[in-house]
């Protein structure tokens, strides 16, 4: 039988000034169903989600909600609140400077006044029923983001909500965390709470979803039942392409032309940095591609910046194409045609107000001295060139970066570093956050760089991208060097059970 | 950094670490008994009297609400820089009513009240309903107080009403603190009256703060107004509120001080804003938002004054010391604050 529907949403509409951003798109949501909802960057998932908490008003359409005759109208995220419709956002969306307890209570409550034994007791209780490790009393900044998110989460569940919307909660939790959160979810599906789960972790909906929505470029492209859509078709309509196949990128890493026995392009031995990892041994050589691996946390990311002098170094030496250097700032590394792009676009990439070409020229611009800037002619040329090379979506190269989609984004901060002509590139995380026709691209760029002659380190949490990528990956666990795979050890089994290490047997 | 090493194992396990707000609170008050403490022991003559610190209660009394009602706006988020021009337009405005205009005291109250309310009104709503910056929006209500104040009377006069004088030189005696002085006659310690109001908007405000929603929003707002919004707070309301109560203090810190001095002058609380701001920022306010304490601000106050009395027993008492030891004192503050939060921030 039919399940009945707790929400319905026909024909919405959300026009922004020059962008269509949804069209007439209908959502059906089901009692005690995890529906997700997949598309690409700029598909309109997010305004969706936002016309539905009432953050955006909307253009055109009717929601209606189970028990309601009307068709309701949202018009903030009061009313949807109000009318049992939750929301977690990927950004932490609580207020860093109150406790536990008050974020999950504050906004909800008639009642003038606070009764904080009230709320720290239930908000203890609550914790512990759902095994969050947080104090009620704990100040919310000092605790981690995972947590932060759980308690976002349990804020959304008390509330008693018949709509979750869980826009993006695993990008920064890590593998049992995101096991803790589908339990909670399919507990909570099984009391007839109606989930919309917005992911880009294809994995995750086939293994919590009921259900698929899918958009492409704010209009619907259809609405299918888990089982009778396989990934790849998920793929194709999610592109809107016949879906050429991500995995065929798996051979191009071609290994046959690194001269392993060359001097590496660059090398550092017992590097330690002052971010609490242990001192390690490194080295990459001429068009080869390799990668860090490793749970969040394990200290990938503190690796690559120490190498390209983000964080403060502590001891070790550095040698780059035979000669020791000594890297302690960004500009050294620069200069020794290191390039560095950072995990965290919004915080260490984009300078949002800035144009497109501005951004692109960047790095150059740093390294040749600020005194001596490039002619408007001479930048143009510069950005033109990049914007048709990695073909970055954007209205002029005059536009300013924030207003691209995250996928372009990245794209003009690749651009920059590409531009600065570096020997050796880093990618931190270059895919996260960004639609998957891109991540293609950008995957198939990096082994294009390879293949000229450029040595790539490749980072990215999706173990199956960087086997497709790499040729050799350094696992890593709790801060520490533990292994370097590459020839026949290189498959996801083996990568894993270096990542889990020897206890888990 | 841990203190209480003798804590049972329950307590220790228990324990979570301060918020931000309290332990910026806690590091006002030991700054201010410190140095009250110091004083005492190596300046002594006046500062073991209590009417001292009783005087110095006296003195700020007005200090006090302006910078309450400060700290709500800086809590916000924001920042009311017309303070000090309101409490002089407060101060012309009710003397001019008691004098020239035959008005009595309790209509000059309500009067003080109705120009600080009506600042916080538009200003609030100018910040709050119209997003203009609330630096933009309190210079031009500072500029516009102060062209008022000079409308309405362009030099300084004291004012004769009987009511009011007599008001005005009402004391509360505070028992046991009295002294004997050198004639061998005892004098009762005493405190003016604004010295009350000024303990009750304390008390009231950091009854509102800690306990009732509104009090919240104001820390949910300053903590980040985007998430607050999410949370299903009225932001726009809360910055509002928060306005309309500073503007509400203003209003009476401007009667407090007019029950003073007793006069009007278009020179009066000049700079009083700079005083609240950093009153409020010693008492462990952030100018970032999110964070502070009344307690903290009253201590603030307390502090911002003590050192300016130790500077002048020390007999240094031209204006440009004064000054410059509060801007150390602020510096100190200000680096004392972001080591604690920097080194707490690594410890998670």
């Amino acid at each position: 039988m039919e399940q009945s529907a707790v929400l319905t949403m026909r024909g919405i509409c959300k026009f922004f000034p020059g962008v269509r951003a949804l069209e007439n798109v209908d959502f059906t949501l089901r009692e005690g169903e995890i529906h997700a909802l997949m598309g690409e960057n700029g598909a309109g998932k997010s305004t969706l989600i936002k016309v539905l908490t009432g953050v955006y008003p909307k253009d055109g359409g009717e929601i209606h909600l189970k028990g309601h005759d009307a068709a309701v109208n949202i018009r903030s995220p009061q009313d949807a609140q109000n009318l049992g419709i939750s929301t977690v956002y990927q950004e932490i969306t609580l207020c860093p400077n109150l406790t536990v307890a008050e974020n999950m209570y504050i906004g909800r409550t008639k009642d003038p006044t606070v009764n904080w034994k009230k709320i720290n007791a239930d908000a203890s209780k609550l914790l512990e029923s759902l095994a969050i490790p947080a104090k009620a009393t704990q100040q919310l900044g000092s605790c981690s983001i995972a947590v932060q998110q759980m308690v976002a989460i349990a804020r959304a569940v008390d509330m008693d909500c018949k709509v979750l919307i869980l826009d993006e909660p695993t990008s920064s939790l890590d593998e049992q965390e995101v096991a803790k959160l589908f339990k909670l979810m399919i507990s909570l599906k099984e009391k007839g709470v109606g989930i919309i789960f917005v992911t880009h972790f294809l994995e995750q909906v086939y293994e919590v979803c009921d259900r698929i929505t899918v958009l492409r470029d704010g209009k619907l492209v259809g609405e299918y039942v888990i089982e009778d859509l396989p990934r790849v078709q998920l793929v194709s309509k999610m592109l809107g392409k016949e879906f050429d196949d991500v995995a065929d990128i798996k051979s191009e890493a071609d290994t046959e032309n690194i001269d392993y026995n060359g001097t590496p392009v660059y090398e550092a031995e017992q590097l330690a940095g002052t971010t609490g990892i242990k001192p390690f041994d490194f080295q990459i050589h001429k068009g080869e591609v390799n990668g860090f691996t490793g749970l969040l946390g394990s200290g990938r990311s503190e690796c690559v910046r120490a190498i390209f002098g983000a964080d403060k170094v502590n001891g070790g030496t550095v040698k780059v194409n035979g000669k020791t250097v000594k890297i302690n700032k960004p500009l050294d590394a620069m200069k020794n045609g290191i390039s560095y792009l950072p995990e965290d676009r919004k915080r260490d990439g984009i300078v949002g107000d800035l144009s497109v070409r501005d951004n692109i020229i960047l790095a150059l611009q740093v390294m040749k001295g600020f005194f001596r800037p490039f002619s408007r002619a001479q930048a143009e040329a510069f950005a033109d060139e990049y914007i048709k090379l990695l073909s970055i979506k954007t209205a002029s190269s005059d536009t300013p970066i924030k207003s691209l989609s995250g996928g372009n984004q990245q794209k003009v901060i690749l651009a920059r570093w590409l531009l600065a002509n570096p020997v050796y590139l880093i990618l931190d995380e270059p895919t996260r956050g960004i639609d998957i026709g891109t991540k293609v691209e950008i995957q198939k760029l990096v082994l294009k760089l390879a293949s000229e002659g450029k040595s790539v380190t490749f980072i990215s949490s999706e173990i199956d991208e960087m086997i497709r990528t790499c040729s050799r990956l350094v696992v890593m666990r709790d801060g520490k060097v533990v292994g370097e795979l590459s020839g026949d050890d290189f498959n996801q089994n083996k990568i894993m059970a270096t990542i889990a290490g020897g206890e888990s047997k | 950094m841990s203190t209480n090493s003798n804590v049972s194992k329950k307590g220790l396990k228990d324990r979570v670490a301060l918020t931000d707000t309290s332990l910026l609170l806690i590091i006002t008050i030991v700054v201010f008994v410190v140095m009250y403490v110091c004083a005492v022991v190596f300046l002594g003559k006046g500062f073991t009297k209590p009417q001292t610190f009783l005087n110095i209660l006296n003195e700020n009394a007005s200090l006090i609400i302006l910078s309450c009602g400060m700290s709500l706006v800086m809590i916000t988020g924001g920042i009311d820089i017309s303070v000090g021009q309101v409490t002089a337009l407060v101060c012309m405005a009710c003397a001019v009513h008691l004098d020239f205009n035959g008005g009595n005291v309790v209509s000059s109250m309500f009067l003080a009240v109705g120009i600080g309310l009506a600042f916080g009104v538009v200003q609030g709503f100018l910040v709050a309903y119209l997003d203009i910056q609330p630096f933009i929006v309190t210079l031009a209500g500072l500029f516009f107080a102060k062209g008022m104040t000079t409308i309405i009377n362009s030099s300084q006069f004291n004012v004769q009403n009987e009511q009011f004088q007599a008001m005005k030189t009402t004391t509360v005696t505070v028992p046991l603190l009295g002294a004997v002085n050198k004639q061998g006659v005892y004098v009762p310690a005493y405190v003016e009256i604004g010295v009350i109001v000024a303990l009750v908007v304390v008390i009231l405000l950091f009854v509102a703060l800690r306990w009732t929603k509104l009090g919240r929003n104001f820390y949910a707002v300053g903590g980040n107004n985007q998430s607050a919004n999410m949370l299903g707070i009225n932001v726009k309301l809360t910055k509002f509120m928060a306005h309309v109560l500073c503007g509400l203090c203003a209003g009476i810190g401007g009667y407090v001080y007019f029950m003073h001095v007793g006069s009007g002058s278009p020179s009066h609380a000049a700079g009083a804003e700079m005083n609240a701001i950093a009153s409020s920022i010693i008492g462990g306010t952030m100018l970032t938002g999110g964070v502070g304490n009344i307690i903290g601000t009253f201590f603030g106050v307390l502090s911002l004054s003590t050192i300016k009395n130790i500077v002048a027993s020390l007999g240094l008492d031209e204006a440009w010391w004064t000054n410059i030891t509060v801007a150390a004192m602020l510096c100190i503050f200000l680096l004392v604050q972001s080591v604690i939060l920097a080194r707490k921030a690594n410890k998670k």
